[in-house]
């Protein structure tokens, strides 16, 4: 779904926008929708009734289609009065830059010089792979690889009910850049319960220069929790693999790099 | 120089790619048919009946199947000391055994001698009744489709239906029948693969898909039953026997008449991390069920394709499937049952990136002549401009018409972005329509220039899949080697690493599995 940057560098961002159309300030929209109810004039004057209260005025019912008895579907033109205030959209900032895998892959190998490796796995009595599945399997998430396919990740995962001597292990083992955590269960907050004893197990077993990254997820985490967690980063639910690749390439070449 | 098809293979070089396949294959057959697992041991105890779990959600096979192993082990197989126990008097049928067994209050022994056959006689009668009910599907399944009639016209559409809860899953398979589907697939939650057991009754949440559990099967077979007479042709049912219950879901699969399943020989071991050896146990033995229920199996191929370049690694499809069909022909699989797959995953910047997907296409056909299919759409290429994605679609169409596909996944413009609205589906399948009607017969007409561009592309994805072969018979150890140190996509699969070893055994001498028995038919 990204945007291809343009080749040259676009003039400046005007303040105040309409949709365009085929002439500036037309505010042409093109719009299509379903509507629970049967073909008929009715139901094209409903779609141009929603179309209105959306803000098109004029609207233009182009298209209506039966989709069996019940539903209609609708393509709608038209005009919008709306104007938009570029100054006063507000973006929420990411700390590290998203990368795809071909970059971080580049990143990867220009700065470590060797494959980076991640030690993964359910701790306690989780059996829930689920989450840490979806980001490490080759299989991967959302429409995005697991971080097996990045190759220059290599990935140990160690499935469900790890527990944290056995996790630390195999960090030291592998000589682990970074380690995941997923918790799926929450009962007694045993998710948090968990990670504090996991963090503090690599806090007591490394010196604080050489502790891999520390990251957990879960569906039921609070970003915001790092800190008290001991951990590096926190994933809540919905996180895809790439935003994971693209953290650990962050903070592991800048790392580096400084 | 004796050609084969619309492509003029060289009939010798078909031979030789198809050789080639059983060499590889067949140390991997004998291997699995040293070892057994505790699947397939399970999915022998579900064919003589034993169903239901217990009241944590743990099914009874999973509870006898544990203290059985830990009592006797699991090289002998499960159907001496069980039926013994019950021929002891334990308990008079395999619920309350399992009951009773899980409670700690029986000691499972191996029998021998006369004991040992008056187990194996009681357990091979119990098995059997199961694989009856298993061969009483299928006939049902044929009378039905005699009687209500068939999908008018091939490729059959494949619609996908995945709420997470059945009973929602339900109307929307309903509704995609009438829309026009003649499969309905219900996609599974995500992880299922990789639980160890069958999740038991009707589930009303999953992730990203509904449970596969026999209760889901019959309620869903039903109510297409049901749709198929409204509608006068059968639709057909599809499910995933797949991950490390690959046997039992197959058997549930053969006991509640789906239609068709996805299974394939490499896909757990690659993209799950599944151990390579309980994969190919697992698979033989499911694949022996298929073959039995009369269901279709559809192969995986398409999934190298989404994290592999489509152009680069287009002989890993060929490849996979000469395997997969090897396979599945040992296991009793006929040409009919082999939906072989592959996908329209070419970047569509590549130039003439339609001509290598028709040159893939074909090729598929002309190995494969009697082999149904399985097309799969564009995904990885799929955007979220939905309006290039719905073109894209129209051509994935064109090439499975211009290639005679049996099963065509319906390409949807909004992959990637939202899971399939009511229109999404409608317009995806005009989209079909609109190919099938304008181009339907279109193959007729056409022949690939001898030397051109398809023809040429064609014999060299052939030749490099030829030559993958050759390099895996290479290794030391064959297939398993190359699975070992990532022949296959990016993925390095070791025969002693992965999920389910642990649910592994090598066969004793007196090992014992009446539906091994039955299925092989050495009764």
């Amino acid at each position: 779904m990204s945007e291809r940057s343009e080749p040259h560098a676009p003039t400046q961002t005007p303040q105040l926008v309409r949709p365009y159309g085929d002439t500036t300030g037309d505010g042409m929209v093109q719009l299509s929708f379903t509507l629970p109810i049967a073909h008929s004039k009715v139901a094209e004057g409903a779609a141009a009734q929603l179309a209105n209260k959306m803000g098109m005025d004029p609207a233009m019912v182009v298209h209506a289609k039966p989709m069996g008895p019940d539903f209609t579907f609708f393509v709608v033109y038209g005009r919008v009065n709306h104007l938009v205030d570029t100054s006063k959209v507000e973006i929420v900032e990411r700390d590290y830059p998203l990368l795809t895998p071909k970059e971080a892959n580049a990143a990867i190998k220009r700065t470590l010089r060797r494959r980076l490796v991640v030690v993964g796995g359910c701790i306690g009595t989780d059996a829930h792979t689920v989450g840490i599945d979806a980001i490490l399997n080759i299989k991967g998430f959302a429409g995005e690889k697991g971080l097996e396919y990045y190759r220059e990740v290599k990935v140990v995962n160690l499935g469900a009910q790890v527990s944290v001597p056995e996790l630390v292990e195999a960090a030291r083992e592998e000589r682990a850049d970074a380690v995941l955590v997923s918790q799926v269960v929450t009962q007694r907050d045993a998710h948090l319960l968990n990670t504090r004893e996991m963090s503090a197990a690599f806090r007591e077993s490394y010196p604080a220069a050489q502790r891999p990254l520390l990251v957990v997820g879960g569906p039921r985490f609070d970003e915001t929790m790092a800190a008290e967690l001991g951990v590096d980063r926190v994933f809540s639910r919905g996180t895809t693999p790439g935003e994971v690749a693209s953290f650990l390439v962050h903070r592991l070449t800048t790392r580096t790099a400084s | 120089m004796k050609t084969t098809g619309k492509l003029g293979l060289d009939a010798a070089q078909v031979r030789e790619a198809r050789t080639l396949a059983r060499r590889v294959g067949r140390p991997i057959v004998r291997t699995a048919q040293r070892h057994t697992t505790v699947s397939v041991e399970r999915a022998t105890l579900r064919l003589a009946g034993l169903a239901g779990a217990d009241s944590e959600g743990t099914p009874w096979v999973n509870r006898l199947a544990d203290v059985v192993r830990a009592d006797v082990g699991l090289e002998h197989g499960l159907a001496l000391p069980v039926w013994d126990a019950l021929l002891r008097g334990e308990a008079d049928d395999l619920e309350p055994l399992a009951q009773k067994a899980s409670a700690g209050s029986i000691t499972f022994r191996l029998p021998e001698g006369k004991d040992a056959i008056r187990a194996a006689k009681a357990s091979h009668k119990a098995v059997g009744k199961g694989i009856k009910q298993i061969d009483r599907r299928r006939v049902e399944r044929e009378r039905m489709i005699a009687k209500v009639g068939d999908a008018p016209r091939k490729p059959w559409i494949y619609l996908i239906v995945a709420t997470g809860d059945i009973y929602e899953d339900i109307p929307q398979a309903q509704n995609a029948a009438r829309e026009g589907a003649d499969i309905i697939a219900v996609i599974r939650s995500t992880g299922q693969s990789l639980l160890d057991f069958v999740p038991e009754g009707a589930t009303r949440e999953g992730f990203a898909g509904t449970y596969a559990t026999q209760e889901n099967f019959r309620l869903m077979r039903a109510a297409l039953d049901e749709t198929s007479r409204e509608l006068g042709r059968y639709v057909r049912l599809t499910n995933y026997a797949s991950g490390l219950c690959m046997p039992e879901i197959a058997a549930l699969a053969g006991l509640e008449r789906l239609d068709m399943m996805l299974n394939d020989s490499m896909y757990g071991i690659l993209f799950r991390d599944i151990n390579p050896i309980r994969t190919f146990v697992d698979q033989r033995f499911s694949r022996q069920v298929h073959a039995r229920a009369g269901i279709i199996i559809n192969t995986g191929e398409d999934n190298y394709l989404t994290t592999a370049d489509a152009v680069d690694a287009a002989h890993t499809v060929t490849t996979s499937q000469l395997l997969n069909e090897y396979f599945a022909k040992e296991a009793g699989l006929e040409d009919w049952q082999l939906g072989l797959g592959h996908a329209f995953e070419i970047d569509p910047e590549v130039p003439d990136s339609f001509r290598l997907e028709l040159a893939h296409a074909m090729l598929a056909r002309d190995l494969f002549p009697k082999a149904p299919l399985k097309w799969m759409p564009p995904t990885r290429h799929m955007t979220g401009d939905v309006f290039k994605g719905y073109l894209l679609d129209g051509f994935f169409n064109l090439v499975g018409a211009l290639t005679d596909q049996g099963i065509l996944l319906v390409g949807m413009m909004t992959e990637a972005v939202v899971t399939p609205w009511l229109s999404d589906r409608d317009l995806a399948l005009q989209n079909v329509r609109y190919v099938m009607n304008a181009a339907g017969n279109l193959h007729e007409d056409f022949q690939p220039k001898p030397g051109g561009f398809i023809v040429n592309r064609a014999q060299e994805v052939l030749g490099d899949s030829i030559q993958l072969l050759k390099d895996i018979e290479g290794h030391d150890n064959g297939l398993l080697d190359a699975i070992a140190d990532g022949t296959f996509g990016l993925m390095k699969r070791p025969a002693d690493k992965g999920r389910g070893l642990d649910g592994v055994a090598r066969k004793a001498r007196d090992y014992y599995n009446p539906a091994t028995e039955i299925l092989e038919g050495e009764a």
